[in-house]
């Protein structure tokens, strides 16, 4: 892409009074030579891809490689089919969804990095979860992935999207800032509102360590991304209010880079820190390893 | 710097756990599939540091067996692949050698054939060498990989080639022993060429292996 700020996203959006999804579009139709159908087919096999990992994870409780995780979200389909959330049919759809497709990760199965394989439950569950309960159409779904792929993108131009690079901020937060922006464009938000959800998701994040138990994608991989879907839903809500970030987003982006390079190198994705040394990780450590 | 693809956030789409540790791996073996060219009695992996460690973990060993068999990132048979491939045919060693990438593997393919690779990130790779020779093949070209006698004026003749096909060369390294020694030379090439000019360049004088290798999809 040649447009390499927010700031820059923005002025070209007013300048050509377009969405942020129009503007993308065109852009990778001319980078890549291919029409804007072609982009927006290619997005569609994404969002489709997305969708059957939900089905594949919600009809599945395998077990994972390790054996440790595959059947939470099976536990969550057992509760809410008996009783509804506090949050309500949004909220639970959105949990059971992402936990769905982070458990099909695990176990192999299909699913789509986004940014991540490790962040790949986010950005699905937030769109097709809201998309179902409040039957947004697929072409409006497109547009919030598009979206969501122009927010990851500008990040990732400055910031390398692993979490060995700048710890979990790096993949959860940047997916849950990508989520956010893509439920704020299929809910009708401005150009401002947009980014600005992508600030408030990214900001509340920074600092998010990698450390994950035995260096897998799963001990707390797993359950932070229902987390961080939740957190790109409170981001979206505060934009659409009207709240904006009083840091600009460019400037978050410089200190997510900034604060990853500060991590210490224990709490990226080496497994030599935090959840990673606990007593209980230590010893499923000793267990797992068959060589 | 090269402009970033949308999709290089919206995908791949995968078989899981991790982009690095799984769709690497199948890329490793894809790429070392292609490099090879022929049907393998054996394999021989040899998986480095965080690749040895939690390899186990993220699918890595099948991931690479299941590359050099063909299978692509997304496909579902990848967890089954010890299932589909006989146990005869392959085996693995793990070591730590902090001189490596962190996610590091060599291929030693019916011991003929030994390229080694690294896992650089988000599912993309990097083959560093093939049969001793450096590389720097990261499958988004086609790319021309030839082996000879070090010689003055083997580029312009072997790009002469090239040219009158009105192929763009993307990037050209090349590697010797020693002076008059064996040389490497890796082409990117922005369109493919076909199979006769292939053949064309192997019948160079001293050129004594010349294949070409598709991109990954």
């Amino acid at each position: 892409m040649t447009i390499l700020s927010f700031n820059e996203l923005i002025k070209t959006c007013k300048k050509n009074n377009k969405a942020i999804y129009q503007i993308i579009q065109e852009e990778e139709a001319n980078l890549s030579e291919i029409s804007i159908d072609t982009v927006r087919l290619k997005t569609l096999e994404n969002l489709i891809a997305m969708k059957d990992a939900i089905k594949n994870g919600l009809n599945s409780s395998e077990k994972s490689i390790s054996n440790w995780c595959g059947d939470d979200c099976r536990k969550l389909q057992d509760i809410y089919s008996k009783r509804h959330s506090l949050f309500g049919n949004v909220f639970e759809k959105i949990i059971t969804y992402a936990l769905a497709t982070t458990e099909e990760n695990l176990r192999m199965g299909r699913i789509v990095a986004c940014p991540t394989a490790g962040s790949c439950g986010i950005v699905p569950s937030v769109i097709i979860a809201t998309s179902e309960e409040k039957n947004i159409p697929e072409i409006k779904q497109i547009d919030g992935l598009l979206t969501a792929g122009a927010v990851g993108l500008i990040i990732s131009q400055k910031v390398q999207l692993a979490g060995a690079v700048g710890g979990c901020q790096n993949e959860c937060g940047v997916a849950s800032a990508m989520a956010a922006s893509a439920l704020t464009e299929m809910l009708g938000g401005t150009c401002n509102e947009i980014i600005q959800a992508a600030a408030l998701a990214l900001k509340n994040i920074l600092g998010l360590t990698c450390d994950p138990v035995c260096g897998m994608v799963e001990v707390p991989c797993i359950k932070r991304n229902a987390f961080l879907a939740v957190h790109a839903v409170t981001a979206c809500e505060l934009a659409l209010c009207g709240v904006e970030s009083k840091i600009p987003i460019d400037e978050i982006v410089d200190t997510l880079k900034i604060t990853g390079q500060l991590m210490s190198p224990l709490l990226k994705e080496t497994a030599q820190g935090g959840l990673a040394k606990t007593k209980t990780a230590v010893e499923l450590e000793k267990n797992i390893y068959r060589h | 710097m090269e402009q970033k693809s949308v999709f290089s956030v919206l995908s791949p789409i995968m078989a899981g756990p991790s982009s690095s540790h799984t769709a690497g791996a199948v890329r490793l073996g894809l790429m070392a599939r292609n490099i090879y060219a022929k049907d393998f009695s054996n394999v021989r992996f040899i998986l480095y540091n965080s690749f040895a460690t939690t390899g186990f973990g993220h699918g890595t060993d099948k991931g690479l067996l299941a590359g050099l068999c063909g299978y692509n990132v997304d496909d579902k048979d990848i967890k089954n692949i010890f299932n589909i491939v006989d146990n005869n045919k392959y085996a693995y060693e793990y070591k730590q050698d902090i001189s490596r990438h962190p996610n590091s593997v060599d291929i030693i393919i019916d011991n003929e054939m030994f390229i080694s690779g690294d896992s650089i990130g988000a599912g993309e790779i990097r083959i560093n060498s093939i049969n001793g020779f450096s590389t720097n093949i990261d499958g988004t070209y086609d790319t021309l990989i030839l082996m000879y006698k070090d010689k003055p004026g083997m580029i312009s003749v072997v790009s002469n080639i090239i040219q009158k096909q009105n192929v763009n060369i993307a990037s050209l390294h090349c590697d010797r022993t020693s002076k008059g020694g064996t040389a490497s030379m890796c082409l990117s090439l922005d369109i493919p060429i076909g199979d006769d000019i292939v053949e064309q360049i192997k019948q160079i004088k001293d050129v004594f292996y010349a294949v070409n290798i598709r991109k990954l999809k």
